[in-house]
């Protein structure tokens, strides 16, 4: 049997981490009263115009570096028709024909076979970034055959990342859309949080031979976190396979997801092609960025948005700290790979490092191997963590003193997830678990214990 | 001080100097509006609220404390515009009953300068057509129809033959507006333009009518035709009032994308005596098939009038021009087509009772919401758009456009400072006569002289010049380049003196004048 190479393409949609909306004033707001965060515009009144938001602009820009996009210095804002309960002007205004972001690369991690010690870097291409209008919820409710809408998310800020197909199984497309994660996490463009929705990701997904052309892709919908991101891929490609294998012919249609069967099934809603009568957004004139060269000397500098500038100030990237970490302190890159996987946990590291004598390369087995597996038990973040860095600094120091054995340094740290306020040392005392330095009385330790083996 | 005077010379002094108080001009206006309530150029009558304003700008007459040449003025606003409280209709069903919870800009602009907001003007359905006469709430009635200049030419057919029937349209799609300016029920009225529907009702019913340059007055809360021609129109008596009312009105709005950052500064029409060195432009195209004898003549002459007063008078070409209406069709509806889509009943304005499925509730509500002139915009623009099609008409349209404003900017870049041209190709017709052609007919017929001047978004302003044999006013179109409204404004002035059109006498103003009138003034003031 010829085999069969998966070619797995991603549109990801992160919600722009703003005060408001990107065409309008009311605010950005998770799990507000439904209709509350709704301006005229946003519930298309008649007359109501968009009015650009700067800091969209700019969160876009940053990703756009981040992700080694060339932005374009003028893009263009079009109207995107259909007709939908959650979508009240009857067009979602996008960016078709020119985006602010093209051309770029996302480069991400890969560990083979579940071993961190196998790491391998992978590439993907960034087609575009695109500004867009998220839609309004509507919540379905079948027993009263009607149909509830809540304008709440309608109009705030989207970044559209389209991932070209360079990626071959549901491991790499989630490893990719952790690593953009990371990266829209710092840059502070977006919260990213899959879970509450500000990070959506749908996945294009097609089987060919080597050597033939692409293909049919089937694009695959409602994937709400990157494990069922992982499975929803495979799955997928796997049924494609075995269609083809059988004689049968993939479709091009879009799929949901089903979590709970684990399967992908078709959408009843997109039948046929839409035709989305793209149209130029007239009440919106062309974006135009500016760079250190072009910026007009007497521009008022509210109005303007210098590329150079935020480049300039761009924070590091997690590619960029993981390096920094391994080489300031010596550890391995699968270290500083966790450490950066989990949201606080870097800083916590470098907090303890700072306040103990032990040497980072010791100090990052019990960060990784303890306190991580300590958190991912009890589903508590580094922020929710019983133990501070101090404490755990203090306890680390009596270690690295020799005043503990580590067998007693793990007891105390389970004492110390209690989180009842005690001091490392007063653990210690308490249950007696100093290490004995005194020779003599050591001396007179063993002897007690051999005499009362003679005895038996 | 009489109704009929222009705000300058009379009615602000007469406010200042308390020789009338804003209370007694509303309430005069008022009155005539219920006794020409057979124009039926207004849709509401916001009454108690214009008397409040009035009542309140009497306060602060009284303190000394006016807040401008506006304060205390009455004026009037087609339906199309968003007023906070008062009901917005645009002269639809999907929008009956409709109360907006904010001001357009210009209204808010107008009412911050203490202008006493009468009501809501009539109109074509959501500012579709060139007549006036598809809305709901039924046609405006032209003022003149019921002048003594009208009725002395008009001859009746028979005996028994309804005097009423034989009355003229206003034009449109502002019909409303220019009604209520021109039978002194308001002094000034808002209207929108965005293919000549300002300046053709203008044109028929006798007032001054300003289609400013595009961006320079804020769209934010004007219910939009086609965005990217759109602008609020001024009609008002006198070209010294529609600088005014520009100069409270323009100027850039953060709520308006579109419109220019530039700081704008309100200017004084100077009182031009020497035109000796103006250029006038000729464009020969606008001598369009179907413009009527009379009209010509009118052109020819007022281009005489600028020659001997030692202007240079020039023929220019406009070569495009004959592509603007299929170019506009092709744009228009494609706007509307998107435009429209935001009307699916739920969120505001009418839903239907089909509640079979959210698809048949939309259909079912935009088909009882909309009359057949949307809908037949709506097909054809969902058309234009559909990929397929996209290249070959919008596309393309939007380059034909190019070329059509690139027309004037190479005749203004020769050395032309105004071009004037016909307003509309004849004198008002009678509505029975209207109704014979369908809309798309009418609109395509009668946009010809306008419509360019919205493609290429520069300032054009109808003056009325002199009555027809039919006794009906005629008026002339002057365009001027972008954002040059100050000579263009002071050329239509000069005109406007040279031409002094006679007043409109109508018997049931003088009924309203309480012998408070003067003697007969023409609209000139100088």
């Amino acid at each position: 049997l010829a085999p069969w190479i998966p070619v797995v393409g991603l549109e990801i949609h992160a919600q722009i981490s703003s005060n408001s909306k990107l065409f309008s004033g009311s605010q950005v707001q998770f799990a507000a009263p439904p209709n509350s965060l709704v301006s005229f515009f946003d519930a298309s009144l008649p007359g109501t115009l968009p009015v650009l938001n700067r800091r969209c602009v700019e969160a876009a820009v940053m990703t756009g570096l981040a992700l080694n996009c060339s932005i374009n210095k003028k893009s263009l804002f079009d109207r995107k028709h259909y007709f939908y309960a959650d979508l009240p002007a009857g067009y979602q205004i996008t960016q078709q024909r020119v985006p602010i972001a093209v051309n770029g690369s996302l480069s991400y991690i890969l560990c083979i076979d579940n071993k961190m010690s196998q790491m391998v870097t992978k590439t993907v291409r960034i087609k575009q970034i695109q500004l867009e209008q998220d839609s309004g919820k509507s919540l379905h409710d079948d027993t009263r055959s009607q149909t509830l809408v809540d304008l709440n998310r309608a109009g705030v800020g989207l970044m559209e990342v389209v991932m070209e197909p360079d990626m071959c199984c549901g491991e790499e497309a989630a490893a990719a859309v952790r690593e953009l994660q990371l990266i829209l996490q710092t840059l502070g463009s977006s919260q990213a949080v899959m879970a509450e929705g500000q990070l959506r990701v749908d996945a294009n997904v097609s089987v060919h031979h080597p050597g033939e052309p692409y293909g049919v892709r089937t694009e695959v919908k409602n994937i709400n976190s990157l494990r069922f991101l992982a499975k929803a891929v495979d799955y997928e490609i796997q049924r494609q396979i075995e269609e083809l294998e059988n004689g049968g012919t993939v479709l091009n249609e879009t799929r949901a997801f089903d979590s709970k069967l684990g399967c992908t099934v078709p959408m009843r809603d997109k039948e046929g092609k839409q035709d989305y009568r793209f149209m130029p957004e007239p009440n919106l004139p062309p974006l135009i960025l500016y760079d250190a060269k072009s910026l007009p000397a007497n521009m008022n500098h509210q109005q303007v948005i210098n590329i150079d500038w935020i480049h300039e100030r761009l924070p590091d990237l997690p590619s960029v700290k993981r390096e920094k970490l391994v080489e300031q302190y010596g550890i391995l890159p699968e270290h500083s790979f966790a450490l950066l996987n989990e949201d606080g946990l870097a800083e916590f590291f470098e907090s303890v490092v700072k306040q103990t004598r032990m040497k980072p390369k010791k100090v990052i087995g019990w960060i990784l191997n303890n306190l991580l597996s300590y958190l991912k038990q009890h589903s508590l973040t580094v922020k929710e963590s019983p133990v501070s860095s101090f404490l755990l600094a203090d306890l680390l120091n009596l270690l690295e003193k020799k005043e503990i054995s580590s067998t007693a340094a793990r007891q105390v740290l389970a004492e110390l997830w209690k989180g009842e306020g005690k001091t490392p040392l007063e653990i210690v005392k308490e249950q007696k678990l100093e290490l004995l330095q005194d020779q003599k009385e050591l001396e007179e330790i063993c002897q007690a214990v051999i005499d009362g083996q003679e005895n038996e | 001080a009489a109704l009929k005077d222009g705000l300058r010379s009379q009615v602000a002094a007469a406010l200042k100097e308390g020789r009338v108080t804003p209370t007694e001009l509303c309430q005069r206006c008022l009155a005539l509006i219920k006794s020409t309530k057979f124009l039926n150029a207004y849709i509401t009558v916001a009454e108690e609220t214009a008397l409040k304003q009035a009542e309140e700008s009497e306060e602060r007459h009284k303190r000394g404390q006016p807040l401008g040449v506006l304060d205390g003025i009455p004026v009037a606003v087609k339906d199309n515009f968003n007023t906070a409280g008062i009901e917005t209709t645009c002269a639809s069903n999907m929008l009956r009953g409709y109360i907006s919870p904010y001001n357009a800009t210009v209204v808010q602009k107008l009412l911050d300068q203490g202008a006493v907001l009468l009501g809501k003007t009539n109109l074509d359905e959501f500012a579709m057509g060139s007549g006036s006469t598809d809305g709901v709430f039924g046609p405006v009635r032209n003022p003149w129809s019921y002048s003594r200049q009208y009725k002395e030419k008009s001859v009746p057919k028979s005996h028994s033959e309804d005097k009423e029937s034989n009355w003229v349209i206003t034009g449109g799609s502002s019909g409303g507006s220019a009604a209520a300016v021109s039978s002194f029920t308001c002094f000034a009225a808002l209207g929108s333009d965005t293919g000549g529907s300002t300046r053709n009702p203008a044109a028929h019913c006798g007032v001054v009518g300003l289609k400013p340059t595009y961006g320079l007055i804020s769209r934010h809360g004007l219910i939009p035709l086609v965005n990217s021609m759109d602008v609020p129109g001024i009609l008002t008596r006198c070209v010294d009032d529609a600088a005014v009312v520009l100069g409270s009105l323009a100027g850039h709005d953060p709520k308006d994308s579109t419109t220019i950052q530039e700081h704008f500064k309100p200017f004084e029409l100077p009182n031009l005596t020497d035109v000796s060195k103006l250029s006038i432009g000729i464009p020969k195209e606008y001598h369009a098939p179907g413009l009527s004898s009379e009209i010509l003549a009118l052109w020819s002459k007022a281009a005489d009038l600028f020659q001997n007063a030692g202007a240079k008078v020039v023929e220019v070409s406009l070569p495009h021009t004959r592509y603007s209406i299929v170019c506009y069709h092709v744009l228009c509806t494609a706007e509307v087509a998107s435009n429209m889509a935001r009307f699916d009943g739920l969120e505001y304005g009418h839903r239907s009772d089909m509640k079979e499925s959210t698809e048949s509730m939309y259909a079912a509500t935009r088909r009882e919401g909309f009359n057949d002139v949307v809908r037949g915009r709506i097909l054809s623009g969902n058309y234009f758009l559909l990929k397929q099609n996209y290249e070959k008409y919008f596309v393309k349209a939007q380059k034909v456009r190019r070329l059509i404003a690139d027309d004037f900017v190479k005749v203004f870049r020769s050395g032309v400072d105004i071009l004037l041209t016909p307003t509309t190709l004849s004198d008002a017709v009678p509505y029975m006569e209207f109704i014979q052609e369908d809309n798309r007919t009418r609109s395509a017929q009668d946009d010809v002289l306008t419509q360019a001047a919205n493609m290429a978004g520069l300032p054009a302003i109808n003056v009325p010049t002199a009555l027809s044999e039919r006794g009906l006013p005629v008026g002339l179109q002057f365009i001027g380049r972008s954002f040059q409204e100050k000579q263009l404004l002071t050329v239509a002035k000069w005109f406007e003196k040279q031409v002094q059109f006679p007043m409109i006498q109508l018997e049931v103003v003088k009924r309203h004048d309480n012998g408070v009138f003067q003697h007969q003034k023409s609209a000139s003031f100088s």
